[in-house]
């Protein structure tokens, strides 16, 4: 007998996400990030390992940069959570992502979403990073297309042009 | 060369704002009304007969849809070169992960359990996991011999040289599997209705490869079959060949459900189910004169192919006709053959069959270096091939490239006489050991000898309604720049603005087949046909009177628009054609193996701790010449990109063996560099042009795999004087050969 | 994902005293689970043999650092960027802010705990050595109270530890008598970030008169359990140190850890990094011996 949909087991998980209050209704140990794509379709958070190496599935969670596939979603109740969506909601690009875009950071894009969130959350405690914090900050988000120089650029560039907002 | 307004210059990329927004479309992303999950039951033994299959308890197996072999249409194959591979084995079993069984469910969560609920009896047969265990014939797991294919090239008299030769210098290198670790798994959406046909969309590289496997698979014509390709994560080659497979899979659980269906793998199953880069192995024995000229030689180059065939006999020819490297060979043998193991098939990545072949080659004149006396720079300078001369195959260089000034330009951007100099003083001291080494080389661009011919690509520009001109090639993005500098190529050569060209998303129902996006051919080969095509468009407008001789990108946008108006849409098209002197005898497998080379010379410099054995790159100096360079952000990440791969594949990237199975199947334990272990990796172009290629590009995707490998352990034997053959060199292996020394 | 979250349950009191009186209703039945960066890994992967799961992260019990005059205690829900954070830590306890940097990225970091990495006691975790170096106590509670416990001997065997069903990790107390110590720290990984240690060092040393007074030496990755190379701090303890001594510690300490062949590396790498480590150890404790 199949256990697919036992929803009494279900429990009612209220958050923020991106500025938005939502409430869904998912098992407790769902992850975070399965959250986020399929109840919520914001798909701009992606798996690429799902064992927390990879970090494609990063997200802020209260300010705090985590990856979301090691996060049940029960713990994030009650939690502010940013997306790379909720980065540019009136359609504007922040000047985080205009340096990538400019630098060459961004080649399949399938890392930037998650590396970009980093890349914010480093910012925001070292606006103007050196390299070699840039290369610890960045550490924990894997691109294998880029080689990383082009992305710590942006990240330089973005600094120099003031990218905390 | 005449100045070029939009090529040679950074335009944004293309599809890159949605790509920082995180609204590009991966496979993943896009969900279907009344969409399945597929999963795959996998052989866990190398080899074997299928006894019986059980599915057990804890499971409501009327609640799933089960595809086996007998629910295949069509031929059970995925037809490549050969239709050797099964889709799903067919009572017989070569290698672990074997697919036997597909599996769909409306809760994609529960498809693990069934998957491991689905147990499998078997009657083992012995399997044979190494090229020297394939060689030696215990085992026939393959066509006659377990040989999926040979080359034999020769040139000159190799017999004749071995009693003239003031040094015969041997040596043996192999090179380990790699894993392409794109970070966005394989994924494939199928499909099925009875009126429109089959619909796949995917993660891929090849969308005709996967709708030719799947007309055969599933016995249906090519207008009942459309692949359509989505925003896709990374490939190198890992998505090439292996796609049609997963397409299958997905394809004939939809087919059977009325569904449409969704797999997606995870890490671990993507890992040690698809392909890896072909292991290799080497052997040179080469006859040097006195003053260290190569007279000649043989190479005998020897790849695995896995079980099953699949790509093997392109990547072996590519391996076979880069093994002579940037070098004269008045006379060579080169034997080379792909052999069979009962390991998943090895396939595409990123220098196919060249990264092997070269990591020996350059290891080699370091090889001949020492036993002659000279230094490795000097061993090369001479032996380098000029203007006029001719390859392994016979091909004369045409164009003017002087690799001696190349080598002096890499060595002085790199400092490598002062450097070496002060680490072979500062090695004295203990402590950490330094070392700096070189790599010269080559990669030829395109198809090899007849392929371009043979795959007769076909590119098409279009005359949109709103005055727009749209690219439709089946060339896909996969990261490297594809439609940026496809769009760059015809507003370039239509006089517009970057803004006024578009491109198609592959998609095999609306795009002609300008072939697969391999082989460092999209931006030359595809990218001159674009040129062709969009001036096709052109012509057809002035031949209508609508545009003027010269005239404003405004003026040809509605020159555009009154055609379309008048006559509908109007699609130019242009097909390859073999240029004259880019003749090659298949046969025997002599003549012009490629329509262009880049030419590199790259420079390592290392630090070896001898606390920990470990290898750090220090500093690195990628010098190439590539034709030209449309557009130089994007030309430096597939430089920078190709170079830390290829570190990877030198230090880092370890594929661990268990009967036939990758047993560190995960991130954690597969080890890629993270930017914490990369050094500032610095990137340098040179331009000759290329008549075969786009504005005189060549192409370069693959050119920065080749290099770094040897040029690495070279630096590691300079530092410790110790000499490695085997790559990837990990830090064990290091302390092995250095505690071994001391015991001698 | 290879695990069904329908058949999971987890639940997250809101304090201390009901996650013990849950642990003590059903003992061994419910998994802590604290920042998640080791469970669920395991559940991903469809290894988590256990399916019901308590949350204790963020509990403010047990994410809170208390200085006192001779000691500190470290909340076990502290995680690594709180002991990065605190200047308590990177000015007296320098081997553990070593050991959080080298955990993991800053994601992980950021959920990563103390507590959880010393429950989860794989031999190659990251801060363990240097608990053993400080000779830290731990404080276990249950519904029965509190006790401290030396975390010398609170790993038994591989991935066993003396925590009892019902209990957690509520502190990790360090006294403050180190500073006066030369403190050094290396992890040796397959890559210089997120990488899993073949073998890790922290050390402790002090000389007095130009010899040895006091040396401690705790190493991962090479045994069952996290290790003090009690044997090597013998031979090397009120020595003078020359390359005599040097070599004899190295290969002491080379011969005294006993690392297996793994997925990662070979037990002769590690033997011998290790006896590398302590033999670096010592000539930087000289060379600092001799600034001062």
């Amino acid at each position: 007998m199949s256990k697919s949909s036992q929803d009494g087991a279900k429990c009612e998980i209220s958050l923020s996400v991106n500025g938005r209050l939502v409430t869904v209704r998912v098992h407790a140990m769902e992850r975070l990030l399965d959250v986020l794509r399929h109840e919520l379709g914001l798909t701009g958070t992606k798996e690429g390992c799902g064992e927390g190496e990879c970090g494609s599935c990063s997200v802020l969670l209260n300010g705090i940069l985590v990856n979301s596939c090691l996060i049940p979603v029960l713990q994030a109740n009650g939690a502010n959570i940013v997306t790379i969506e909720g980065l540019s909601t009136d359609g504007r690009l922040r000047v985080l992502q205009q340096a990538f875009l400019d630098c060459g950071g961004a080649q399949c894009g399938i890392c930037t979403p998650g590396m970009i969130l980093a890349a914010l959350h480093l910012l925001k405690e070292k606006p103007q990073p050196t390299l070699e914090e840039i290369r610890e900050g960045l550490a924990g988000n894997l691109c294998r297309c880029t080689g990383y120089m082009q992305i710590f650029e942006a990240v330089v560039e973005a600094g120099r042009r003031g990218a905390t907002t | 060369m005449k100045n070029t307004r939009i090529v040679g210059t950074s335009v944004p990329r293309l599809e890159g704002r949605d790509k920082v927004t995180g609204q590009a479309r991966y496979v993943d992303d896009m969900v279907l009304p009344g969409m399945l999950y597929g999963a795959t039951v996998r052989s866990r033994i190398p080899r074997g007969e299928i006894k019986k299959f059980t599915f057990g308890p804890g499971i409501d197996w009327k609640e799933f849809v089960i595809v086996s072999p007998k629910d295949i249409p069509g031929k059970n194959c995925i037809a490549l070169i050969e239709d050797d591979q099964p889709c799903l084995a067919d009572g017989t079993v070569n290698h672990p992960e074997e697919p036997l069984l597909l599996l769909a469910h409306p809760d994609r969560y529960l498809l693990p359990k069934a998957v491991e609920a689905v147990s499998v009896e078997y009657d083992p047969l012995p399997a044979i996991f190494s090229m020297e265990e394939s060689e030696g014939l215990s085992q026939i797991i393959w066509g006659t011999n377990n040989t999926f294919k040979s080359y034999l090239i020769e040139k000159g008299d190799v017999d004749a040289l071995w009693k003239n030769a003031d040094y015969i210098v041997e040596g043996e290198y192999t090179t380990g599997a790699q894993e392409q670790l794109y970070i966005e798994n394989n994924g494939m959406i199928a499909a099925f209705d009875v009126q429109q046909g089959l619909t796949v969309w995917g993660s891929l590289q090849c969308p005709y490869y996967i709708h030719k496997a799947l007309m055969k698979l599933c016995d249906l014509p090519a207008d009942r079959v459309r692949v359509v390709q989505m925003e896709t994560g990374g490939a190198f080659g890992g998505k090439e060949e292996y796609p049609s497979m997963i397409a299958a899979h997905a394809a004939l659980l939809a087919m059977k459900s009325g569904k449409p269906v969704k797999i997606i793998y995870d890490r671990m199953e993507d890992m040690t189910a698809t392909t890896k880069r072909h292991p290799s192995r080497t052997r040179h024995r080469t006859a040097v004169s006195k003053d260290g000229r190569i007279l000649g030689g043989e190479i005998e180059f020897t790849i695995d192919g896995g079980a099953y065939e699949t790509l093997s006999p392109v990547v072996l020819s590519r391996g076979a006709l880069h093994a002579g490297g940037s070098y004269y060979w008045p006379s060579v043998r080169i034997r080379a053959k792909a052999v069979a193991t009962n390991a998943p098939p090895h396939g595409a990545f990123r220098g196919f069959g060249a990264p092997q072949s070269l990591f020996a080659l350059e290891r080699h004149m370091d090889r001949i270096a020492q036993a002659v006396g000279l230094s490795p720079v000097e061993i090369r300078r001479p032996n380098f091939l000029k203007p006029g001369q001719t390859t392994t195959t016979g091909q004369t260089v045409r164009e003017e490239i002087d690799l001696g000034r190349l080598l002096d330009r890499a060595l002085e951007l790199s400092d490598y006489h002062a450097k070496k100099k002060k680490f072979a003083e500062e090695n004295q001291q203990g402590g950490s050991k330094k070392g700096i080494g070189i790599a010269a080389f080559l990669h030829g661009a395109g198809f090899t000898g007849s392929g371009e011919r043979y795959l007769g690509s076909v590119v098409g520009v279009e005359a949109c309604a709103d005055g727009s001109v749209r690219v439709l090639v089946s060339s896909t993005e996969f990261g490297q720049g594809t439609k940026t500098v496809l769009c760059q190529i015809a507003a370039e050569a239509l006089g517009l603005r970057y803004e006024d060209v578009g491109i198609a998303q592959p998609d095999t129902q609306e795009v002609p087949n300008s072939g697969p996006t391999v082989a460092s051919r999209t931006v030359m080969v595809v990218g001159k046909l674009v040129q062709s095509a969009a001036l096709g468009i052109r012509q057809t407008l002035r031949a209508r009177g609508l545009l003027e001789d010269s005239y404003s990108p405004e003026e040809f946008c509605a020159a555009c628009r009154a055609y379309v108006a008048e006559h509908g849409k109007f699609r130019s098209i242009a097909r390859y054609e073999q240029p004259d002197d880019v003749v090659w005898d298949e046969e025997k497998y002599r003549g012009s193996a490629y329509a262009a080379f880049a030419w590199a010379v790259y420079v390592a410099e290392v630090k070896v701790d001898l606390t920990t054995y470990s290898v750090s790159v220090d500093d690195f100096v990628a010098l190439q010449e590539v034709g030209k360079v449309l557009h130089p952000v994007l030309a430096k990440g597939q430089i920078i990109g190709g170079v830390a791969q290829a570190i990877g594949f030198a230090l880092y990237e370890k594929v661990i063996w268990e009967q036939g199975r990758m047993q560190n199947g995960q991130m954690t334990n597969y080890i890629m560099p993270t930017s914490a272990d990369l050094p500032s990796i610095r990137v340098y172009f040179e331009e000759l042009g290329n008549v075969h290629g786009a504005f005189g590009a060549k192409g370069i995707g693959e050119l920065p795999m080749d290099g770094p490998a040897p040029a690495i352990v070279n630096a590691v034997e300079d530092a410790l004087e110790v000499p490695f053959d085997s790559i990837p060199l990990l830090p064990e292996d290091i302390f092995d050969a250095l505690a071994e020394r001391m015991d001698q | 994902m290879r695990a069904h979250p329908a058949e999971y349950e987890l639940v997250a009191p809101r304090t201390l005293p009901s996650v013990l009186s849950l642990l003590a209703q059903e003992p061994g039945v419910w998994l802590p689970i604290a920042g998640g960066t080791d469970v669920m890994v395991q559940y991903c992967a469809g290894e988590l043999p256990t399916r019901k799961l308590v949350s204790i992260w963020n509990l403010p019990e047990l994410r809170r650092m208390e200085v006192f005059t001779d000691e500190i205690q470290i909340g076990a829900g502290c995680t690594y960027t709180d002991l990065r954070e605190q200047e308590v830590v990177s000015r007296e306890f320098t081997l553990l802010s070593s050991a959080a940097r080298w955990t993991g990225g800053i994601a992980n970091q950021n959920r990563g705990t103390i507590g959880g990495n010393i429950v989860n006691a794989s031999p190659a975790a990251d801060s363990l050595a240097a608990l053993l170096v400080y000779e830290a106590e731990l404080l276990l509670v249950s519904v029965r109270g509190e006790r401290r416990v030396p975390y010398t001997s609170f790993h038994i065997d591989y991935r066993k530890t003396q925590l009892a069903p019902d209990e957690l990790i509520r502190a990790v107390c360090l006294k403050k008598r180190f500073s006066e110590y030369y403190a050094h720290a290396r992890k040796v990984g397959a890559r210089n970030a997120q990488a899993i240690s073949k073998v890790c060092l922290a050390a402790l040393g002090r000389l007095a008169d130009g010899v040895v007074g006091d040396i401690r030496l705790a190493m991962g990755s090479v045994a069952p359990i996290p290790l003090r190379l009690t044997e090597t701090e013998r031979i090397v303890k009120g020595k003078r140190i020359d390359p005599l001594l040097v070599r004899l510690a190295r290969t002491t300490a080379a011969a005294e850890v006993r690392p297996i062949d793994d997925i990662r590396s070979t037990a002769r790498y590690r033997a011998a990094v290790a006896g590398n480590l302590v033999a670096e150890f010592l000539q930087q404790l000289t060379a600092a011996g001799m600034k001062t």
